[in-house]
């Protein structure tokens, strides 16, 4: 098993991207306790948008331009139409709406776009490789691991240095105290689902990039991984989520790069067997402080 | 059994749906056949998912092995070569009857539900979920690739399509009989102690953990049962049985009302009937005189705002998660 430099930068890139779809999921729990299943197909509207600038001959700025408002309009809305209404009900009802959001969405993508997918050709200098030091590294790779970088710094500062982020913080730890020490909710959650939004729109961009076609279940295989990874790292606070997604973005691009190519198809196999493991030993998640109260769901 | 009463309004629905179904046309009978099965995987759910108050996104991979187990075993013994090329050891030659096959897939079923669950019970919340998701994950990954056992991304063909409407409704009433007797129990009234008040239950010498792991291993072996059944039906290829279809089935037991068995038969009977209808009109369908001819792609659109519809009016389903009682109906 040997892992090549094309695999590793690969790796990092695929884990940056998690990184910041694990924080876009984790944020909008910490305030919500909600799972928003339906983030995979906010990326996916993000990656049509992206795709039919590229169709319609737009600039790929414009295209990215319009990848950002029709995510973060959808996100408004989710929050307007779902979340509002069952933000006093039980998870289970909201994680099922949310499913059912995902798949109303999927479905409106089916019946619009067709099954066969659409390609993003605006996104295509992004993956030509590059020559660093003697290896080729896709742009993208490179690209992708920097503004992860940069959106999660940016993020760290907004949570920690600003009264948004600090009522935003406040709510994740204990919502209804937040509350009566003056955290406006419908303005905490707000933020929470725009800034997941952003992410969701950055997240969007960059997996067009690495893989321009885009089908109505684009961004599904990923956010389910991301799923796993959020929970992997501890989902109630944006530090262990983020390493989660991460970790696990990065495990399964070493893996996919590692396993022969006659066992690669059992990638979620391995993947999913590690993520059962690490649960059994910490079920509060991996980088979560110890003794922090589990998730009723 | 006190309190026998709250069985009539599921089992007339199923009963209903059945004579329903064997009046209308065998083209469209299929449809019904398909919703009896959907009435068995959600009764299965519920089983788990309703007394416990834990989600569960693994119970697929139960009826993909129920599929699995009854589809390879009766194939006939001919025809497997060609169906399943990779087909390795005793899979070649064993074989059983239609009855038998659909005990053993409950039996598959039961046996890695509670193998799976020895683990798993342990944990809770979204952990619990992740990790029943990762089990979906696993089996649909393996029974998917490795052709060493059964037909990969083929199709299960060549089985003998004995699941018509007697032995569908005879299995979706196994289920519905099966999961009012486990929840009128003393296992089933634990369980769903510890759904109400884990603290107080544990208090009262009550074992979570056993009790999880009993309903998950009970729901199992039902939700392999609907498996089976499900691949008398038509050819089942084991790559359908994956996200799709854990999202509607969950959905229809939200929708219904996860907390009682009404609840579970009402949302898959409501959905499944909805989505039944809508799936026969995109292919054309006469109805009072009107020619319906409904665009490819309706029947997921309709269902999934019916569903977010009655999830925001209704968060706590159709049924409100009460059982139909003489008390409730004199009221």
């Amino acid at each position: 098993m040997s892992v090549s430099w094309q695999t590793l930068a690969d790796a990092l890139s695929l884990g940056g991207i998690y990184a910041l779809m694990a924080v876009g999921i984790g944020l909008v729990f910490g305030v919500l306790r909600l799972v928003n299943f339906a983030y995979g197909q906010l990326i996916m509207a993000g990656a049509y948008a992206v795709a039919y600038a590229s169709v319609w001959g737009w600039p790929s700025w414009a295209g990215i331009l319009l990848c950002f408002a029709v995510v973060l309009a959808l996100s408004v809305l989710m929050d307007r139409i779902v979340f509002r209404p069952l933000r006093t009900h039980s998870p289970a009802v909201m994680l099922v709406a949310t499913f059912a959001i995902a798949f109303l969405m999927q479905s409106i993508a089916v019946l619009a776009f067709g099954q066969l997918g659409t390609i993003a050709s605006s996104m295509g200098p992004l993956n030509q490789p590059w020559d660093v030091g003697g290896v080729e590294i896709r742009k993208i790779a490179i690209v992708s691991v920097v503004v992860a970088a940069i959106c999660l710094a940016l993020l760290q500062l907004l949570l920690t240095r600003t009264s948004v982020g600090l009522h935003m913080r406040a709510a994740s730890m204990d919502f209804r105290t937040a509350r009566m020490l003056g955290v406006r909710a419908n303005r905490v959650i707000g933020g929470a689902v725009l800034i997941s939004g952003l992410l969701a729109a950055v997240s969007a961009v960059m997996l067009t990039a690495r893989n321009p076609q885009v089908t109505p279940i684009f961004g599904l295989d990923d956010t389910i991984i991301v799923l796993a990874g959020v929970v992997l790292g501890g989902l109630t606070r944006p530090i262990p989520a983020t390493l989660g997604g991460f970790t696990i973005g990065f495990a399964s691009g070493i893996l996919g790069g590692a396993l022969p190519t006659n066992q690669s198809q059992y990638l979620p196999t391995f993947l999913f067997a590690a993520v059962i493991l690490v649960l059994l030993v910490r079920p509060n998640g991996l980088f979560a402080r110890a003794g922090a109260g589990a998730e009723r769901l | 059994m006190k309190k026998l009463h709250e069985l009539i309004a599921p089992v007339a629905l199923v009963l209903g749906t059945a004579l329903l179904g064997l009046v209308v046309s065998s083209a469209l009978q299929t449809y019904f056949l398909d919703t009896l099965i959907k009435v068995a995987i959600v009764v299965a759910l519920y089983v788990f998912i309703g007394n416990s108050g834990v989600l569960s996104f693994g119970h697929i991979s139960f009826v993909a092995l129920g599929v699995w187990t009854a589809g390879v075993l009766t194939v006939p013994t001919a025809e497997r070569a060609a169906i399943m090329p990779g087909l390795a050891g005793f899979l070649r030659h064993a074989t059983a009857g239609n009855v038998q096959s659909l005990f053993l897939a409950a039996f598959a079923g039961l046996v890695f539900a509670f193998v799976a669950g020895l683990p798993l019970m342990r944990l809770s919340g979204l952990a619990a979920g992740i990790a029943t998701f990762g089990v979906l994950e696993i089996v649909n990954n393996v029974l998917r690739y490795y052709d060493k056992i059964g037909p990969g991304l083929n199709a299960f063909s060549s089985v003998p399509e004995t699941t018509g409407i007697w032995q569908a409704t005879i299995g979706a009433l196994v289920c519905v009989v099966v999961a009012f007797a486990y929840q009128r129990s003393r296992f089933g009234r634990q369980l769903r102690a510890t759904r109400e008040d884990p603290a107080a239950a544990s208090a009262a010498g009550i074992s979570i953990y056993r009790q999880r792991l009993l309903a998950f291993a009970v729901s199992g072996a039902l939700a392999g049962l609907a498996g089976g059944l499900y691949v008398h039906l038509l050819p089942v290829e084991i790559d359908s049985l994956y996200l799709d279809v854990t999202f509607i089935t969950l959905a229809m037991l939200v929708v219904g009302g996860s907390g009682s068995l009404l609840g579970a038969v009402v949302g898959a009977l409501a959905i499944g009937g909805l989505d039944s209808f809508l799936s026969a009109s995109e292919n054309g369908v006469d109805l009072f005189g009107w020619h319906l001819n409904l665009p490819t792609g309706t029947a997921e659109l309709t269902v999934g705002v019916v569903m977010a519809v009655i999830l925001i009016v209704r968060p706590s389903g159709i049924t409100g998660g009460r059982e139909l009682s003489l008390a409730w109906m004199r009221r």
